[in-house]
């Protein structure tokens, strides 16, 4: 038998109802992965015990006869910011040197109640803050895929290590956050399908928090249809979360597969920015013709208030991360720096507990909340915000989707941009518009660079239609019949 | 009657504002399911949402928005049916988020008013700015250990009311009557139990004087989270005795938060450091918008309790009292009942003597509440009866009352056991009187040369022969004819 790591999780799927293999099998292979590809830094904290326990207990009940869904039995990686019982949840920090929780993320409880197997918690820049996945406490992850001239390459981020995981045949899905990008801009950068459901699809319970309007858990597949089949089960209502919408979750698998008559493709003018490489723009024109042969309409649409996006979303998420992350304080759990009074204590603990990168946002943050300051940025940035959403309602009464790139580049060597924030912010240029709209938006792998790395292109829908976004999707990931593969692959 | 401090420069009238910070009875906290009882062990009554790990998100708990209704339209307040939940950030040990969540530019309840009544018998009516609701912090512990803080967050999250006045108070007095009546409300509400001692119920206080007749306000100091009537009145005293005296010696007020020390009576700025906080208020992310329905509060205004200023005006009418008596019963829900049940359908104002004299004055002395009383209403209600149809006489009913007191006894069965009942018997009396007269001749001839003091004399007399059972009515007619008539 070949090695069940690489197979997709449908394929994965069919194999165990058909008998082929045992959960324990698949799980011990994707563990043998995991182990060789440990120079990648994909992991923060590996759980093959969590993983062989779960295995059999999926096989126990397969034999039993009373076989969950499609995720029973199969191995999936976890981002480090979803808190998990018993075993270390970093979110990437130092601060959070220690700390495990006694309770389990909805998501992740989500997953497990599905009979999905856990491989271990993945690397993240730091609180999720990041786009190249080098901020983390824990050190760089490296992209499966290398530069032409053998370079070490960024994975995207902060999902960088469950992207990693996925890309590199480790596991057939692992699951992320998107905030700003965090999934769909790495996916593109390492040549998987990765989505961000509309906000309130997943619940936020138990999931280390960055910025609460914006964030968003969601699903890193190799198959739009294995993507589908990841949100199915971690996606529902929680009680436990006031922003989870109270809807039901559909079959998104059944969306998928078909062409795309009577489809109209919007294509938003305003994502065509200056000094965009060539190739990008013509992926994207390609990607439109591409849907246009399986019976879209494709239109150009214009979304004007673009350009604000990212500004805008500069002052939220910060302004939300400072508040969200004053609970590290150094009192009840993580990392303690002593000091000769509480004030001390809180400079001692947050200075070194935080990298640089937290620490840049939580004075962002602090700065455009403080009096004097915060009208002219938080709630100007709000009103952006809804002017941008009011856009995507009005451009959505003539369309189904959008289409636009996903990322403004491909993967990067490791080292560059590090002098710049402002540069390394613009890696979601294309991704935080959904974000601040709260849209589901997926990035699929369709083609390369010249030089050899991938490439993706984003669809976006209307709230809560992922199953329209996963049917614009697949025709698009059939048509562009993405087969490369990267150099690493399960640590070969 | 007017406050008002006279100096060298004038006279001086005080302007109070006061924030009063109301506890909400609730069984669980306002964004978890902790319990919210009083005197539980340390951190034994805290979830994971309210130590603030990890991921863990609040959500409001209806109860607590209710109570925030009820008060509001206690408070014959402007109910917001839109009102929106921010973060109050600023860091301190006993913050696990390092943000308050509280209202901050939507509160739940708008304008209002709470009327007081006055000793007079006069009324005035203060105006409400508004009522949000907001969680409290922990508890910090310096006196443990020589070195270290401990923290108690069994308080973090319950639920407080804020309500907040407009600077309508004019004298100490009438801010402890202000505090007194809201609680009553809450209490008669059943929003807040009110308790000062277990800190259900803490204020702060804004002071500042001005020249009486000026219109524009001075600049104010806060003092903060004092936690009884008492202290209230004594703060605003020594504060408004201060200001004057800055104002006296030409300086100015400064706007500052100060800490009243009740043992040495005054108030002490608190160091700069200590409140100089910006506190970066936004919307909280995690709470949708709090978005109430009008039937939603017009079901809770329909099934609002009688309140206390309608009970008062209710007692007036039904009841014939006074403005200042039916005040003082109306003043604590437990006192009202009380009233209206050993009341209902006797003499009202002979009910309100033996309540507000006699078992107030009991009960004071005891230490005790009106719900702990011994005698209960009905029985107070029998023993009227009893005076009332001439069973016995307001003399003997007091022995009775003690009796009752005691022993939580029917007055009926006291009476029967220790054979006080009246005597009506005429051949009784007469021998008694008789006898009387007999063995006073002096006294006799005192009254009959016109000393009607005289005849007093010998209803005491006549009185203490028949052990206080004579219908004194009966002795002092009798007492007429034979030495007048």
């Amino acid at each position: 038998m070949g090695k069940l790591n690489d197979l997709t999780l449908a394929e994965a799927r069919d194999g165990l109802a058909a008998g082929d293999f045992s959960a324990a099998e698949l799980t011990e292979d994707c563990i043998t992965a995991m182990e060789a590809a440990r120079n990648l830094n994909a992991f923060i904290t590996e759980t093959p015990e969590i993983a062989r326990k779960r295995a059999a207990t999926s096989d126990a009940r397969r034999a039993r006869g009373e076989a969950l869904g499609a995720l029973d039995g199969i191995p999936i990686a976890v981002k480090d910011l979803f808190c998990t019982t018993g075993t270390l949840t970093s979110a990437a920090s130092h601060i959070l040197d220690g700390f495990t929780p006694t309770y389990e993320s909805t998501v992740s409880q989500n997953l497990i109640n599905a009979g999905a197997v856990m491989l271990g918690k993945t690397n993240l820049d730091e609180f999720a803050m990041g786009s190249a996945n080098i901020t983390s406490y824990y050190g760089n992850v490296k992209n499966p895929w290398v530069g032409p001239n053998g370079e070490d390459l960024v994975p995207g981020g902060s999902s960088g290590g469950s992207v990693t995981a996925v890309a590199a045949n480790i596991c057939p899905g692992s699951i992320g956050t998107d905030t700003g990008g965090s999934i769909r801009q790495p996916a593109s950068l390492c040549g998987v399908v990765g989505m961000k459901p509309t906000y309130g699809r997943c619940s936020r319970w138990g999931t280390v928090a960055f910025a609460s309007s914006l964030d968003q858990a969601g699903p890193f597949a190799r198959t739009v249809r294995d993507n589908a089949l990841m949100l199915e089960g971690m996606a529902g209502h929680d009680p436990k979360d006031s922003t989870s919408a109270p809807i039901d979750v559909p079959n998104f698998e059944a969306a998928i597969g078909g062409d795309l008559k009577g489809l109209t493709v919007g294509i938003p003018e305003e994502y065509t920015l200056d000094g965009m490489p060539e190739e990008i723009q013509a992926l994207w024109d390609q990607g439109a013709a591409w849907m246009r042969e399986v019976g879209a309409e494709i239109k150009p649409v214009s979304l004007p208030h673009t350009k604000y996006a990212l500004p805008a979303y500069y002052i939220v998420a910060p302004a939300e991360a400072s508040s969200n992350l004053a609970r590290y304080d150094g009192v009840r759990y993580g990392l303690r720096v002593e000091g000769a009074t509480l004030d001390e204590m809180y400079e001692n603990t947050r200075g070194s507990g935080f990298g640089a990168e937290v620490r840049r946002r939580v004075m962002i943050g602090t700065y455009v909340l403080s009096a004097g300051y915060y009208d002219a940025y938080y709630v100007k940035a709000q009103q952006v915000r809804t002017i941008i959403l009011n856009e995507f309602n009005t451009v959505f009464e003539d369309v189904d989707v959008l289409l636009t790139p996903t990322a403004p580049n491909a993967a990067f060597p490791i080292g560059a941009k590090m002098d710049d924030p402002v540069a390394m912010y613009l890696n979601d240029v294309f991704t935080v518009p959904a974000n601040m709209a709260g849209l589901p938006g997926i990035s699929v792998p369709a083609g390369l660079d010249k030089s050899g790395l991938p490439l993706g292109l984003q669809v976006v829908a209307k709230p809560f239609d992922e199953e329209t976004m996963f049917r614009a999707a697949d025709a698009l990931e059939r048509a562009a019949n993405f087969t490369a593969k990267p150099r690493y692959l399960g640590g070969q | 009657m007017a406050y008002l401090i006279e100096s060298d420069s004038g006279t001086w009238e005080v302007v109070i504002g006061l924030e009063v910070h109301a506890q909400v009875s609730s069984r669980a906290k306002l964004f978890s399911g902790s319990p919210t009882d009083f005197g539980a062990e340390p951190n034994t009554q805290v979830s994971l949402v309210d130590a603030a790990m990890p991921g863990m998100l609040p959500v409001i708990n209806e109860i607590c928005v209710e109570q925030a209704v009820r008060t509001g339209l206690g408070l014959n307040a402007q109910i917001n049916l839109h009102s929106v939940f921010e973060r109050k950030n600023y860091f301190y040990a006993d913050l696990p988020q390092g943000y308050q969540i509280s209202q901050y530019q939507y509160p739940i309840v708008g304008e209002g008013t709470v009327v007081l009544d006055m000793p007079d018998g006069t009324t005035r009516e203060i105006g409400i700015e508004r009522l949000h609701m907001e969680q409290d912090a922990g508890k910090s512990m310096h006196d443990q250990d020589p070195k270290r803080s401990f923290i108690d967050l069994n308080r973090a999250g319950v639920c407080l009311m804020e309500i907040v006045s407009k600077p309508d108070l004019r004298s100490p007095e009438e801010a402890g009557i202000y505090v007194r009546k809201l609680r009553s409300i809450m209490r008669y509400l059943g929003s807040c139990d009110g308790n000062m001692e277990q800190g259900s119920l803490r204020a702060d206080v804004n002071v500042s004087v001005r020249l009486q007749g000026a219109t524009d306000y001075r600049t104010r100091a806060e003092i903060k989270n004092v936690n009884s009537v008492r202290f209230i009145m004594q703060a605003i005293e020594v504060e408004a005795a201060r200001q004057v005296d800055v104002w006296e010696s030409g300086d100015e007020v400064v706007q500052e938060t100060r800490l009243f020390d009740p043992n040495r009576s005054e108030t002490r700025s608190m160091r700069a450091k200590e409140f100089a906080h910006d506190y970066r208020y936004f919307p909280d992310p995690d709470l949708l918008p709090l978005d109430l329905d009008q039937t939603y509060v017009d079901k809770i205004a329909a099934n609002l309790p009688e309140l206390p200023d309608a009970k008062k005006d209710r007692f007036i009418v039904d009841y014939g009292l006074s403005a200042y008596d039916a005040g003082v019963l109306v003043a604590d829900k437990e006192t009202a009942l009380f009233f209206e049940e050993a009341a209902e359908g006797r003499n009202a104002k002979l009910a309100v003597n033996w309540l507000t004299t006699n078992l107030f004055g009991a009960l004071n002395a005891a230490g005790k509440e009106i719900t702990e009383s011994p005698i209960s209403a009905t029985h107070l209600g029998g023993l009227l009866d009893l005076l009332a149809d001439g069973t016995i006489s307001s003399r003997i009913a007091k022995d009775v009352f003690e009796e009752m007191f005691e022993t939580s006894k029917d007055p009926a069965a006291i009476i029967e056991e220790k054979g006080l009942k009246q005597i009506t018997d005429t051949g009784a009396i007469e021998a008694a009187v008789d006898a009387a007269i007999i063995s006073n001749p002096e006294q006799a001839d005192q009254v009959r040369d016109g000393n009607d003091k005289a005849i007093g004399w010998f209803v005491g007399q006549v009185m203490k022969a028949t052990q206080g059972k004579a219908n004194p009515q009966a002795v002092n007619e009798l007492l007429q004819t034979r030495l007048k008539g």
